[in-house]
């Protein structure tokens, strides 16, 4: 690059000072990127804009809204009935909350088939866990706010759990609740959080970007770019892909919103909280039931508990728990095998958390738990000493997965040209 | 890609990924509107804007206060000398000149938004035992603004009269504000 | 990659449907799926229908149910005029104050005012029906599951018990009701009320019109909504196929290499 950077006089004047256009132009313009990058690498940037839609709809929703539980539920119905354009801004946030775990999921389990948690990418795989940790407490919170019956009861079970803690359970809870059931200070305390925490995950969103861009996107063969041809520059290649997956992600977004605003929701938070009556089914939002199953699955209290944060601290520890120096599961037969098996699973694990815990679904919920922390704790352990990889391919210009090296030479050859 | 074709190739390019961009402005533009129309007076609010006011037990030389999209109206019955104080005023050396036919629709009634025009405060003067100012109308305490009997504006800071709010008179006795 | 792509696909619908289907794991009850004009996604409300569903909200609900969220003004919606709404909200007595002596008073209804409840409060409510609070109908078809053919099932499910049933005192027995004992009385019989409009008052008709205007109070926003949503659908589908023939042609390049 020679030295007048920018074509505007006035961008280069700022950027002297404050280098923001040529940081803007690194990390987003010139940013290289392998070229191999298939849709499930849509989701990442799908995440981030849902983030940003979740959090300037909430704001909106925030300046109509009521955080006292005479005023709550008739509040939302006031944005929902009166405020201009209110049911569509609460439609869009509500489902946009399930649609942002949607797209998070996907992008978790990609990241589990592609290996792209291993080194050196583990603080960024780490971050990316806090996330959803944030999440799960934000969405948590701000299911509470319409101060439904669902709300209601779900914020006292889940308050509940801590509980489960040796000696000071009772008191932490009292404390969450600011009071001896849930009540109005617990609704105050869970808006500020609820407004707060997404500018949090904002925050620890930011760091799991600066460390993507350290060493850039894995990709699906797994293996590191090894020069400039293996690589396109972020802008407009990739622009242009996650606009392509916005606007297909936009149109189901939008048909959820507009024709079946309340598929995912629950009938009964439509009826206001009352303390003194529990609907005869409770069941959290679909994407709690997996760990709400392995809650259930564990016939202790606090057991349950630790099960349940145990199935996220296992996603913590995980790059040092598969130890296999291959990425990507196309060059791990054994170990795509056991990811589907592991995809099932979670499957199972949310299918069950939404029965009855009665009769076969305990049974069930059992063996499902038990087989969502084998997987973790022993096969990825175990499956390197097992596991004949297959042979990675020379670099990412010449995938050819046989890797039979008359067709990279070919490659090469045609490359030159 | 031979250098021929170029042109034609870029002109398709061009308008493709023009139109893509462009219509990718209008729908997050679209999507901007009802984050900025949720600010706009909700139905509710709009449903208050207007207030029916029942006159008949209004007895002349009293005034009621009644709210109107939040503000203080004020009402009063006049009597005939506070009339002919109104009317009777030259409009010379008034700051703000209106005749007092200007400013009522039945002289018996007179009808003001209850908002200083000077900084917003509630003048006195609805209650009997009020200071009513050296003009016998209303008296902003705020500031000292004098209000005469037809609410104009006769001394102190104040720029204008005494707002007049829309209104109507639905029979001889019930009046429609807003 | 085809295989595994297949299976993501599954797994996104999947999780979509479990809502639903733990939903429905429950309940054994089915209710006969009366096709409403608002279930599609070009659904309208049938005005005639809902208006005279008001008249029967009015007419024979209304002593028991309140409706806290709506207001008479919402009934524009269904085809009142202003004259109208006005002349509706008067033949109701509101209670309002404080006046300036600190008193309570009542006065004839504005269209600006929510309808009249029938009870001052919930205990009163509890207290006057022997213990069963009769639920708040504003939300009603969105707070059951299947709410519209559930409303309309319910209203047409009292039938005789079956002879070993002893229904106690003070319940009834409802088919369609989980547990099929209720503590409402059927509510709704031939020619129990005058329609406006001079249509036949059967049961059937009466359930199904009050149940189009129940819907319409659940969901006043559902015609703005569905409409809009065919416009932002329709513009999205455009934006993704421009999308994604730009991107095929800016890929071109890369793609023509491999």
């Amino acid at each position: 690059m020679s030295k007048p950077k920018f074509k505007n006089p006035v961008v280069n004047w700022i950027d002297y000072r404050l280098p923001i256009f040529t940081f803007m132009n690194h990390e987003l313009n010139e940013y290289p990127t392998p070229k191999n990058l298939n849709y499930f690498w849509n989701f990442g940037s799908l995440a981030g804009i849902t983030l940003v839609i979740m959090i300037v709809t909430g704001i909106v929703l925030s300046m109509n809204y009521t955080a006292h539980i005479d005023y709550a539920f008739d509040s939302v119905e006031r944005i929902m009935r009166d405020v201009n354009h209110g049911w569509l801004l609460r439609y869009i946030h509500m489902n946009g909350a399930s649609f942002f775990f949607i797209v998070v999921y996907i992008h978790i389990f990609r990241g589990l088939y592609y290996g792209s948690y291993k080194a050196p990418r583990e603080i960024l795989w780490i971050l990316g866990v806090l996330i959803l940790l944030l999440m799960m407490a934000t969405a948590f919170m701000g299911y509470v706010l319409p101060w439904g019956q669902m709300s209601f009861w779900g914020a006292t079970v889940i308050t509940n759990l801590f509980s489960a803690i040796p000696f000071i359970g009772e008191s932490i809870v009292t404390w969450l609740w600011g009071g001896f059931s849930v009540d109005n200070p617990t609704l105050n305390r869970f808006f500020s959080l609820h407004f707060v925490l997404p500018f949090v995950i904002v925050g620890v969103v930011i760091l799991h970007l600066v460390a993507l861009h350290r060493f850039g996107s894995n990709n699906p063969i797994g293996i590191d770019v090894k020069g400039k041809q293996d690589t396109v520059p972020f802008h407009p290649y990739y622009t242009i892909k996650d606009l392509f997956g916005l606007s297909v992600f936009a149109t189901i977004f939008a048909a959820a919103v507009f024709f079946f605003p309340n598929f995912m929701g629950h009938p009964d938070n439509y009826i206001p909280a009352n303390p003194m009556v529990t609907p005869a089914h409770i069941v959290p939002e679909w994407y709690f039931l997996p760990f709400y199953a392995i809650l259930r699955a564990i016939p202790d209290k606090l057991g349950g508990v630790l099960f349940m944060f145990g199935a996220i601290m296992v996603l913590f520890v995980l790059p040092w728990l598969d130890k296999s120096s291959v990425r990507s599961s196309q060059f791990r037969p054994l170990y795509k095998l056991f990811f589907w098996f592991l995809v099932i699973d979670c499957i199972a694990l949310g299918y069950l958390g939404a029965m009855p815990a009665e009769g076969i679904y305990v049974v069930l919920s059992r063996l499902a738990t038990a087989y969502y922390f084998f997987h973790f704790l022993i096969i990825l352990p175990l499956l390197p000493k097992i596991e004949s990889t297959r042979p990675l391919p020379v670099s990412i210009s010449t995938p050819i997965i046989t890797a039979s090296s008359n067709a990279s030479t070919v490659m090469a050859m045609r490359e030159k040209k | 890609m031979t250098k021929k074709n170029i042109p034609e190739d870029k002109n398709k390019r061009d308008f493709l990924q023009v139109s893509t961009y462009a219509l990718g402005a209008v729908g997050a533009a679209s999507f901007v509107w009802p984050l900025i129309n949720q600010m706009n007076p909700a139905a509710d609010t709009l449903a208050l804007a207007s207030t029916e006011v029942d006159l008949e037990q209004l007895e002349e030389g009293q005034a009621i206060t009644v709210t109107w999209r939040g503000k203080p109206v004020f009402i009063r019955h006049r009597t005939k000398e506070e009339i002919a104080s109104a009317k009777d005023q030259l409009l010379d050396g008034l700051r703000d000149p209106q005749t007092d036919e200007e400013r009522v629709q039945n002289e018996k009634y007179i009808v003001l938004v209850g908002v200083c025009t000077h900084l917003g405060c509630v003048p006195l003067g609805q209650k009997s035992g009020d200071v009513k100012g050296e003009y016998g109308g209303w008296f902003c305490p705020c500031h000292g603004s004098h209000y005469d009997h037809s609410g104009r504006i006769r001394k102190g800071p104040a720029p204008t009269n005494l707002e007049i709010p829309q209104y109507s008179f639905l029979s001889d006795t019930l009046i429609k504000i807003g | 990659m085809r295989f595994s792509k297949l299976v993501i696909y599954f797994f996104i619908l999947l999780n979509f449907f479990l809502g639903k289907i733990a939903l429905s794991a429950g309940k054994v009850i089915e209710y006969p799926d009366k096709n409403w004009s608002f279930s599609n996604i070009f659904g309208t409300f049938d005005k005639a229908s809902a208006q005279r569903g008001f008249q029967v909200y009015k007419e024979v609900c209304a002593g028991c149910h309140g409706m806290r969220l709506i207001s008479y003004r919402n009934l524009a919606a269904l085809g009142y005029n202003q004259d109208e709404l006005k002349a509706i909200a008067s033949q109701f007595e509101i209670t309002d104050g404080p006046n300036d002596d600190g008193e309570f008073f009542t006065r004839p209804g504005r269209p600006s005012d929510r309808f009249a409840s029938p009870y001052p409060n919930k205990k009163a409510a509890i207290a006057a029906n022997g213990g069963a609070y009769p639920p708040d109908l504003s939300l009603i078809i969105k707070a059951r599951p299947n709410g519209a053919n559930y409303l309309h099932a319910l209203l047409s499910g009292y039938v005789e018990p079956p002879k070993n049933m002893k229904v106690p005192e003070g319940m009834y027995y409802n088919k369609f009701y989980s547990g099929n004992l209720i503590a409402m009385p059927q509510p709704l019989y031939e020619d129990g009320i005058e329609y406006l409009d001079g249509t036949k008052a059967s049961p059937d008709q009466m359930a199904t019109d009050v149940t189009t205007f129940l819907a319409w109070a659940s969901e006043p926003e559902l015609e703005e909504r569905k409409q809009l949503g065919i416009t932002v659908v329709l513009f999205l589908i455009v934006f993704s196929i421009l999308s994604y023939f730009s991107m095929r042609q800016i890929w071109a390049p890369i793609k023509n290499k491999n």
